[in-house]
C-alpha cells in the first residue's frame, strides 16, 4: 500500500510538472498534428489517409514517449532530484514504472490524436478499435522503456536526444511503415525484425487496414517480450551505473 | 545503544579507494560528526549507508537492519538531507513536503498536515505556496531539512546542512538541529564548520584519505589540544622584531606573529602573562591586550589531518620506493 501511495505520487507530480505543461501538451498535439498534415495533404484518396494511419501514429507514439521520458528522467539526475526517488523506499521496478506510466500514457494520448484528424476525413467504421488500443499500448509501454534505455545510458540532456534519434530515424525506415520490408536491401530485412516499431505498426495495418504480415499473436507476443527486456536491461542499467 | 554500526566499510572505484576499512558505532539519540577534507571519504560513507552507493566489503547495521540485505526498510528509518537541494523547483514549498511524504507511504490528510506544521515551524508559512525555484539560499536550505525530516526519521543524515546561507539561517538550523536531537532523533552530520561541530556533535570522527583518523568526544578532543597553552598578544607593531626577542628568551616555547602587532605563544607548561609582557616592554613595546586563547577544534582538526596526510604520504613512498 506505501509504495502504490508513493507511484501515484510519482506519477502525478510528472503528470503535473512535465506531461500536462503547456509546452509539453503543444507538443504532443502539434506533433502529431505536424505528421498527420504532412502525410495528409500528401494523400489524394480516402484508401491513401488509412493507408498513412498506422504509420503516422506509431511515429507520434515513438516520438512522444522516448523524448519526453529520456530528457525528464536524465534532467531529473542533472538536477539531483532523481536522488531523492532512489534514497526512498520504493522498489526499484516500482519507482521505475511510476517513472515511466506518465510517458505511457502521453504516448496514448499523442496516437489518437491523428485517429481524430482522419475520422474528419474518412470513414473509420471497418477498424478494429479493440486492436488498435492494445496495438497503441503496446507501442507506447515499448517506446518508453526504450527511453527509459537511452535516460540510463546518458548524463547530459541534449545527448538524450541525439542518442534518441540514433534509434527513432533507422526505425521510421526499417519498420515497414513507408517502405514495405520486403521492398527493402536483402541485408537490411533482418534488422527490420529486430525492431519492436515493425510488430507495433504491423498490428496497426492489420486492425485499420487489414494488410499486416505478421500473426497478430506473435506481433503481441514480441512486442510484449521487447518491453520486459528493455525495462529489464534498463533497471539492471540503473542499479549498475547510478548506484554504484 | 548503537543504532548505527559500522565494520570494515570499504569503497573502491576501479584503483582508487574512497573508503578504507572504516569502523565506527553511533549511539542512539547522538549527534555524531564527520569531518575530513574535501575527497576524504565523507560522501562516499554516507552514500553507501543511505543506499546510493553499495559497499565493496565490510558491514553495515543501522537499527539493527543490515544494509546490504535491507536497503529499503533502512530507507524507511532515516531522513537525508543532501549538501545541494534538491527539491523541485517548479513545485511549491508544500507540494514539495507533501510529495516527499508521499515516498514514504504517508497518506494525503497526514501528508497535508505535517507539511503545514513544519512550514509554520521553519517560518515559511508565508512562502509555503511559492515555487521553490524563487526561495533564498536559506529558505530552501530549511525545506530541504523539513523534506528530511517530513516522515519523523529514527536518524538524520545531514551533509554540510550551513554550508552556503546567512548566518541568521545557519544559525537557526544549527537550534533546530540541537531542537530534533532533544526530541530523539540520532543525527549523523557532516560539516566543514569546526566551529559549528564543536558545538554541535557529542562525538566527532575525522577522515582523512579513506581511513577514520580520530574518533572521540568532543570535549576529550578539545582537553587533548588544552594540554597546550596558548596565550596572544595585541602590540603597537613591530612583531616579528619583537617575536625574534622572546625566542631568545623563551626557548621552550613555540613563538609566532599572525600579523604586524599580533604574537601568539604555546607552551607545554602553565605560564603567566605577565614575565612575557614585561619582556615586551622592556624591549619597547606597548602591550594593548594580553589574554589566554583556548585551541580551537580547527586547530585540533588541522593538526590531525595534516599528521595523517604526513603518515600516508609517508607510507605512500615507502611503498612507492
Amino acid at each position: 500500500m506505501k509504495g502504490w501511495i508513493a507511484f501515484f505520487n510519482i506519477l502525478m507530480k510528472d503528470m503535473k510538472n512535465y506531461y500536462l505543461k503547456p509546452p509539453n501538451i503543444s507538443w504532443g498535439i502539434i506533433f502529431p498534428v505536424a505528421w498527420t498534415l504532412m502525410f495528409f495533404i500528401r494523400s489524394q484518396t480516402e484508401v491513401d489517409v488509412k493507408a498513412i494511419l498506422p504509420g503516422v501514429m506509431s511515429l507520434s507514439i515513438l516520438f512522444g514517449t522516448t523524448s519526453m521520458l529520456a530528457v525528464t528522467i536524465t534532467f531529473e539526475r542533472k538536477s539531483r532530484s532523481f536522488e531523492r526517488l532512489l534514497l526512498a523506499p520504493i522498489d526499484l521496478n516500482l519507482l521505475m514504472l511510476a517513472k515511466t506510466t506518465g510517458a505511457i500514457l502521453f504516448g496514448i494520448v499523442n496516437a489518437f490524436v491523428p485517429v481524430i484528424f482522419a475520422s474528419f476525413m474518412v470513414s473509420l467504421a471497418q477498424i478494429n478499435w479493440g486492436v488498435v488500443l492494445g496495438s497503441v499500448v503496446l507501442i507506447a509501454i515499448t517506446s518508453t522503456f526504450l527511453g527509459l534505455f537511452i535516460a540510463v545510458s546518458v548524463s547530459e540532456v541534449f545527448e538524450a536526444q541525439t542518442f534518441s534519434n540514433f534509434f527513432r530515424f533507422p526505425m521510421i525506415f526499417l519498420c515497414g511503415l513507408f517502405i514495405p520490408i520486403g521492398d527493402l536491401p536483402l541485408f537490411l530485412r533482418p534488422i527490420s525484425y529486430l525492431l519492436p516499431l515493425t510488430y507495433g505498426a504491423d498490428i496497426l495495418k492489420t486492425a485499420i487496414n487489414n494488410e499486416g504480415h505478421i500473426m497478430l499473436y506473435v506481433s503481441f507476443m514480441i512486442l510484449a517480450l521487447f518491453s520486459v527486456v528493455l525495462f529489464a536491461v534498463s533497471t539492471n542499467n540503473i542499479k549498475k551505473k547510478w548506484i554504484v | 545503544m548503537s543504532i548505527i554500526q559500522v565494520s570494515k566499510l570499504t569503497k573502491r572505484y576501479d584503483d582508487f579507494v574512497a573508503v578504507d576499512g572504516v569502523d565506527f558505532k553511533i549511539d542512539d539519540g547522538e549527534i555524531f560528526g564527520f569531518l575530513g577534507p574535501n575527497g576524504a571519504g565523507k560522501t562516499s560513507t554516507i552514500n553507501m549507508l543511505t543506499g546510493l552507493a553499495k559497499m565493496t566489503a565490510g558491514s553495515a547495521y543501522i537499527a539493527g537492519v543490515d544494509c546490504n540485505k535491507d536497503m529499503k526498510k533502512v530507507q524507511q528509518m532515516i531522513g537525508i538531507v543532501p549538501d545541494e537541494s534538491n527539491l523541485y523547483g517548479e513545485m511549491s514549498g508544500f507540494d514539495n513536503l507533501c510529495f516527499c511524504a508521499s515516498l514514504y507511504g504517508i497518506k494525503k490528510k497526514e501528508r497535508e498536515k505535517r507539511a503545514k506544521e513544519l512550514l509554520e515551524q521553519f517560518g515559511l508559512t508565508n512562502t509555503g505556496l511559492k515555487p521553490f525555484k524563487a526561495y533564498s539560499k536559506g529558505m530552501k536550505r530549511k525545506l530541504t531539512i523539513a523534506a528530511g525530516i517530513i516522515h519523523a526519521p529514527k536518524i538524520l543524515f545531514l551533509d554540510e546542512p550551513t554550508t552556503g546561507i546567512d548566518v541568521e539561517s545557519a544559525r537557526y538550523i544549527r537550534k533546530l538541529v540541537l531542537d530534533l536531537n532533544q526530541k530523539g532523533t540520532t543525527i549523523f552530520l557532516t560539516t566543514h564548520y569546526l566551529e559549528e561541530a564543536e558545538r554541535l556533535c557529542d562525538r566527532i570522527a575525522f577522515i582523512v584519505d579513506g581511513k577514520i583518523v580520530h574518533i572521540g568526544k568532543v570535549d576529550a578532543l578539545m582537553q587533548e589540544a588544552q594540554q597546550k597553552h596558548m596565550m596572544q598578544f595585541t602590540i603597537d607593531k613591530d612583531a616579528e622584531k619583537h617575536k625574534a626577542f622572546l625566542e631568545k628568551r623563551f626557548v621552550d616555547y613555540h613563538i609566532k606573529a599572525k600579523n604586524d602587532t599580533t604574537i601568539t605563544i604555546s607552551s607545554l607548561p602553565m605560564t603567566t602573562l605577565m614575565p612575557i609582557m614585561q619582556c615586551l616592554e622592556e624591549t619597547g613595546s606597548t602591550v594593548y591586550e594580553a589574554k589566554r586563547i583556548k585551541p580551537s577544534l580547527e586547530e585540533v582538526f588541522v593538526k590531525i589531518t595534516q599528521t595523517a596526510s604526513v603518515k600516508t604520504d609517508t607510507r605512500k613512498g615507502g611503498e612507492a620506493s
